[in-house]
């Protein structure tokens, strides 16, 4: 199945137009395509007629253009007929975003696209999906362009089963600069489902990271997709709803009274190098910090910030994730010192976690640094910033970020999120370095470069 | 890896839903598992000989297709060191519904540990490894790997484990004979892809792990479609132990 065109079409059909509604999904697809999309998009509706000025085509035979994509916005009874259609036409792929199908009982009314679909090896999305966000191509979401926010062009492809799920982590995508390849809302996934996805952006050359939000796999789809994730060169996130559900299946061994299916899911997921996202959270760091670096990075931690305090939570948190950080040698520590500014070098401790202490200034933090890059027995560098401090100043970020990308050492920094310190956060961020919220969520982020083996 | 006898032990087993303990310490046995030395004792002459010939203390347990979890049902005996009490346990298993002998066995020693097996209805067949006993549902200190297991899933199971301490030989005890633990998991797993459209899931609990060799203690096969759901036990809960 040819998927570059259904993600990436010319031409697009919008079936289900209305006359009368402009609020009606198929017509806000429809004006937000043709106003802001680079793809040709025509407006059809079994009875045509005109709208704002457009002409609407009662049949996909009447446009004047070969079709890629058909996005479909009608009564579920009418899908089948309406893919049928499409397939006569020579159209490349759909998106149904109509609902009322086995969600709601018409198991029977999914079952025929599919059977449909496959005969003709047609690709399609959903039902019951928002489908698409793929700019500057096309973008399928019923929803009002006013009213979303837009992520920046970016590496991250997000594949959901919910579209609420998808839209609330692209406005969060805006919220961390951590931009989007691809959104795709799979809905029902009736024909195409996550493992077909995988395939697909493993070699897409615009994604670097492929995030899910799973709610449940169909019998031995799991496996599939945990197989097909193991061969898949780019880093996988997995964010599973229904952890807590079960329990309410009869059991009657021990095995299967712990090996619940989320207990499963979990380990499984970690066996193959898939990164589990416990919460939505997550998600959004785990993107931007895979989205920085997708070589996995061994657990080997440095730290350096400007507080005792900070240094001593993150090394607790290092070590309940699995993480090492390790202490460097006396005559390394030395060295380092003799490196450092004056003011700090009686006080500052140079073992791992680096205290440079309040009093430190930019170059101190950068000697720390370069000094913690070069290191053999360090996968990966934390840096704890306090931009409160009287000696940063704010081009440290930048800095600092350009040295260790210099070393090909991962580099991940925590500083407040607050408006004030945002100088900061740019400085990193734009330089391609995740930026966590807390200590702990910079922790978390070096665990999933790692992508360990579970404990 | 399944044999034709293999194959008619869980034929045979299909009305209960279950395999009966000594006809799964045999089909494990025939798979190249170790068991422990072991009759199924239909009267108390046939235990008592048997258990002069290996030797007591020996393990006696109920044989009942009605009785899936034998502890709650207080139909086992373990330290058993003379005929007299052993009569005694037949004659007091003899009153337990469904009686179909007793099962009595060589006593066993070394580390607990649970290997145990599921279908899973998303991944397929996935393995279990844990630290075993009565205790397990308690601690839960289990690892869960897809099926077929490789050698660094082992490993990695294995490391996982709260108790990996207690296998690597703690406070002077000896270290479980982590090799033959080894080839026991794969062993298992291998035969659990074979078994994938027969079973639900699978326990051995305990595995007894020493430093020469891992031998099944107890085993319990349960079947794909149990019928009988006077079986299913609805609330985990009351099988802590079993």
């Amino acid at each position: 199945m040819d998927l570059k065109t259904l993600f990436k079409p010319r031409t697009v059909a919008v079936i289900g137009i209305s006359l009368t509604n402009d609020r009606h999904p198929a017509n806000v697809i429809y004006h937000k395509n043709s106003l802001r999309h680079q793809a040709d998009v025509f407006p059809v509706n079994d009875r045509g007629g005109a709208l704002h000025g457009d002409t609407v085509y009662t049949r996909l035979s009447d446009i004047p253009k070969k079709i890629d994509l058909a996005v479909i916005a009608t009564r579920a009874d009418f899908v089948p007929g309406i893919l049928t259609e499409c397939i006569q036409t020579d159209v490349r792929g759909a998106v149904v975003i109509s609902g009322g199908f086995a969600e709601s009982g018409r198991a029977d009314l999914e079952q025929r696209l599919v059977s449909i679909a496959k005969e003709a090896d047609f690709p399609f999305i959903g039902p019951n999906c928002l489908g698409i966000y793929s700019p500057p191509y096309v973008d399928t979401f019923f929803l009002p362009p006013e009213r979303l926010l837009r992520p920046e062009r970016g590496s991250v492809a997000l594949v959901s089963q919910s579209g609420g799920i998808l839209v609330d982590h692209m406005i969060k995508f805006v919220g961390e600069g951590v931009g989007l390849s691809i959104g795709v809302s799979i809905g029902n996934k009736a024909l195409i489902r996550e493992v077909d996805l995988i395939q697909y952006f493993a070699e897409d050359p615009e994604t670097k990271v492929i995030a899910f939000y799973i709610e449940g796999f169909k019998e031995k789809e799991g496996r599939a997709f945990v197989l097909a994730a193991h061969q898949c060169p780019k880093p996988i996130i997995v964010l599973k709803a229904g952890k807590t559900a079960g329990g309410t299946k009869a059991v009657t061994s021990h095995t299967a009274s712990m090996a619940g299916d989320y207990e499963v899911f979990s380990s499984v997921l970690s066996q193959y190098g898939v990164v589990e996202a416990r919460d939505e959270y997550e998600l959004i760091s785990f993107c931007e910090a895979l989205s920085c670096y997708q070589n996995p990075a061994g657990g080997r931690i440095g730290v350096i910030t400007g507080s005792g305090g900070h240094g001593a939570l993150a090394v607790d948190n290092c070590y309940l994730h699995g993480l090492s950080v390790p202490s460097l040698a006396e005559t390394e520590q030395a060295d380092l010192r003799g490196k450092i500014s004056n003011r700090i070098r009686p006080i500052a401790s140079l073992s791992n976690p680096i205290d440079l202490t309040g009093s430190a200034v930019d170059d101190d933090f950068v000697a720390a640094a370069k000094f913690m890059s070069k290191r053999q027995e360090i996968d990966c560098v934390l840096i704890l910033l306090l931009p409160y401090t009287p000696g940063i100043t704010s081009d440290l970020a930048a800095r600092l970020s350009l040295l260790l990308q210099q070393e090909n050492k991962p580099l991940i920094a925590y500083v407040p999120h607050v408006e004030k310190y945002s100088m900061f956060t740019e400085g990193f961020q734009l330089n391609h370095v995740p930026v966590a919220h807390s200590i702990e969520e910079a922790v978390h982020m070096a665990a999933a470069l790692g992508r360990l083996q579970p404990c | 890896m399944l044999n034709e006898m293999m194959v008619a032990i869980l034929s045979d087993s299909k009305e209960t839903g279950w395999v009966l303990e000594p006809e799964a310490k045999r089909f494990f046995s025939l798979a190249g598992l170790s068991i422990p030395k072991f009759i199924w004792a239909r009267n108390e002459d046939e235990a008592v000989r048997f258990a002069e010939r290996v030797g007591y203390p020996v393990v006696a347990k109920i044989v009942s297709p009605k009785v899936i979890h034998k502890t709650e049902k207080k139909g086992v005996a373990v330290g058993i060191h003379h005929p007299e009490r052993l009569i005694e346990e037949f004659r007091r298993f003899r009153q337990i519904e469904g009686f179909q002998g007793v099962l009595v066995e060589e006593t066993l020693s070394g580390i607990e540990v649970i290997i145990g097996a599921k279908v899973d209805d998303q991944f397929g067949p996935v393995v279990l490894l844990g630290m075993g006993g009565t205790g397990v549902e308690i601690y839960r200190d289990v690892a869960l790997r897809m099926a077929p297991l490789q050698q660094r899933d082992i490993e990695s199971m294995m490391k996982c484990l709260k108790g990996h301490k207690i296998l690597e030989g703690y406070r002077g005890s000896p270290a479980v004979n982590s090799g033959e633990l080894t080839r026991l998991l794969m062993t298992f797993s291998d035969l659990v892809m074979d078994l994938e459209e027969r079973i639900e899931s699978i326990d051995l609990n305990p595995v007894f792990c020493s430093s020469e060799r891992c031998v099944i203690g107890d085993a319990r096969i349960m079947l794909k479609g149990i019928s009988d759901w006077s079986l299913r036990d609805a609330s985990p809960r009351s099988r802590i132990a079993d």
